[in-house]
């Protein structure tokens, strides 16, 4: 039964990324901007440009286009950058650790900001303390990530300077790292200064992607929690004897978490999405950076690679919520 | 006898000035079962959510005291009044669907209060909860224990809360409505059992209903009650025998009787609710703190 239920999850996994796909190769192409022209000095030949049309198989229909990449990724081969002149998946999986790391600090900053504000603003309901997080939701919500960005690099990179505002790790160290997960690889290296540093990088941008997470986490999760806390299960709880702070941590908080944690699940890839820009930024070497890159040179390989992956991670990430859900709600498991 | 539970003089308002208790006075005598009878919004299960301390922060406690087994619960702090009402007083839930948490399995919520507030070792906790789910012919202890909520039967769960309200051996029970949401059959059996436990255990409770014929089961006083105000409280035979209220007769004759299946059923006649109206305004024209704001 379960192992049925997965493997029909696997088939709408590859028909949404078969979907995703069919999409951008047409987008990519139709949209006006030619890899060609941006290869060439001007003034080149028509049959230079020709020559180096038919080279890529640009002069082809988009249909053939589209099946000869189609056999080449059956076979894990994505095909070569126009503007980097190397293998896609190598480029991408060079970057990609550098994009994940990122991601996930900025996601367990989300949630150690978010989480304590819901639980304190549950706990404290209909006085001050809620009315000032409410604000501060608002706020940190009303406000992109880019622009938090630009605030966070004018307070600690130049009021306060105590992080780095670009790169992700400080050029003169020597990185003994054999992956590109620097941060994780640090760790188990027991190398903290290098931890540090990454750290030392990592922070603002991860901070300006969490905040507006840490905003719905929070006023979603209070929601949650307020609404649970009418709940006879959890009056019987304060008469046994409980404080309100074990009966929300107890009682309340898993219950609540539910519809939180399919809404965290959204809006981390919404998180990710937000590296594209964010990375630009404070010049982060990840995914997002050389996407722009690769949108700029019209790098169609590159632009297909880059966003089948991210759409990949996508599709993984609802995945993994729904994993957790059934996990954390007892009445799913046996569905 | 100093008793278990006294209510004097309790008032209590929503925030728009309207009363829902008016100067309820009640007091429940160590071991005995009173019955707190009255309609839907009479103020009843108040009383009992006021006792145990988890009124709606909506509702206003403006004059009165409550007393359990003497402590003064008004003039405690949040923390010990917590402590207090945890250590003496259990309450019965009345929707058993819904007062168990549907993610923890049942037997850590029978024994966590054992454990936690009152500090027993968790393997004594645990014989005691399998001694109580013996006590309401729960047969296979372990399954139940290991069970989520959602894989037990009403009734079942119905009898697991009532296991869990005794085990900690509480000098008071607050039964809010215990049967109501059960189906007929069911409900014969809880208060059977829930009448068998009190008297094997000796705990007092207040039981919350609005169903006369439960009242003349299980209870040996009635306060009966409408619109806030206890408008009759007698002995329970002496009750049905000779009930002095005008309100009082009128509920018994809304009551459909076992005997009588097919006689028709009277509502609460315009008159009686008039008589009512005026006693109403009159106690509340009597009732000084914040004044004659609370029009009922």
């Amino acid at each position: 039964m379960i192992f049925q239920r997965f493997l029909i999850r696997l088939l709408t996994m590859a028909i949404t990324l078969l979907g995703v796909s069919v999409v951008v190769f047409v987008i990519i192409r139709v949209a006006p901007g030619d890899p060609i022209a941006m290869m060439l000095p001007p003034g080149a030949s028509d049959d230079d440009i020709a020559r180096l049309r038919a080279l890529y198989g640009l002069d082809r229909s988009i249909v053939e286009q589209y099946f000869i990449w189609f056999s080449g990724v059956l076979q894990g081969n994505f095909g070569t950058s126009i503007s980097l002149r190397q293998d896609v998946m190598s480029l991408v999986l060079s970057r990609l650790p550098a994009t994940l790391e990122l991601s996930i600090f900025a996601l367990f900053i989300a949630l150690l900001i978010g989480g304590p504000l819901a639980i304190l603003g549950a706990r404290e309901q209909g006085t001050a303390v809620e009315a000032g997080i409410d604000v501060a939701n608002g706020a940190a919500l009303s406000i992109p990530d880019f622009l938090w960005g630009l605030a966070l690099i004018l307070l600690f990179g130049v009021l306060w300077p105590v992080f780095h505002i670009s790169g992700r790790v400080s050029p003169r160290l020597d990185l003994p790292f054999v992956t590109q997960f620097y941060l994780f690889e640090s760790i188990l290296r027991f190398r903290f200064d290098l931890t540090k540093d990454l750290i030392g990088h990592m922070f603002m941008p991860a901070l300006a992607l969490a905040l507006p997470l840490a905003a719905i986490i929070s006023q979603l999760l209070k929601i949650s929690l307020k609404e649970v806390m009418t709940l006879d299960y959890v009056t019987l709880a304060r008469v046994k004897g409980f404080s309100e702070t074990s009966v929300i941590l107890r009682e309340a908080l898993k219950n609540a978490a539910l519809p939180t944690l399919t809404l965290i699940g959204v809006q981390f890839t919404f998180l990710i999405g937000g590296t594209v820009i964010i990375e630009r930024l404070f010049s982060y070497e990840g995914l997002g950076n050389m996407a722009i890159d690769a949108v700029i040179n019209r790098d169609l390989p590159l632009i297909q690679g880059i966003v089948l992956v991210f759409a990949l991670i996508f599709v993984l990430i609802n995945l993994a919520v729904d994993m957790m859900y059934a996990l954390l709600n007892p009445r799913l498991r046996h569905g | 006898m100093s008793a278990c539970l006294d209510i004097s003089n309790l008032s209590a308002r929503l925030p728009s000035g309207q009363r829902v208790l008016r100067s309820v006075s009640l007091t429940v005598q160590p071991g005995e079962v009173r019955a707190l009878v009255g309609e839907s919004g009479a103020g009843k299960s108040m009383i009992g959510k006021a006792v145990l301390g988890v009124l709606p922060p909506s509702v206003r406690i403006v004059e009165g005291s409550i007393h359990l087994e003497g402590a003064d619960l008004g003039q405690l702090s949040a923390k010990e009044r917590r402590r207090v009402i945890g250590a003496k007083a259990a309450l019965i839930p009345q929707d058993p669907l819904t007062a168990l948490n549907p993610s923890r399995r049942v037997g850590p919520q029978m024994t966590d209060r054992l454990i936690h507030i009152l500090g027993w070792a968790a393997d004594k906790a645990d014989r005691r909860v399998r001694q109580l789910l013996d006590e309401v012919h729960i047969r296979e202890p372990d399954r139940v224990m290991r069970s989520y909520p959602h894989e037990l039967s009403g009734g079942m769960r119905q009898r697991v809360l009532i296991a869990a309200a005794f085990a900690s051996e509480p000098r008071l029970i607050v039964a809010d409505e215990p049967t109501t949401a059960l189906d007929v059959t069911v409900q014969k059996q809880i208060l059977r059992l829930i009448a068998q436990l009190q008297q094997e255990h000796g705990t007092a409770i207040l039981f919350v209903t609005h169903d006369l014929g439960v009242v003349a089961k299980i209870s040996q006083r009635v306060t009966v009650l409408y619109a806030g105000k206890v408008v009759e409280e007698a002995d329970t035979p002496a009750l049905f025998a000779d009930p002095q209220h005008a309100y009082t007769r009128a509920l018994m004759a809304a009551t459909p009787k076992y005997t009588d299946p097919m006689a028709s059923l009277m509502p609460v006649d315009d008159t009686v609710l008039a008589g009512l109206a005026a006693e109403i305004a009159v106690a509340d024209h009597d009732w000084k703190p914040g004044g004659g704001t609370g029009r009922g």
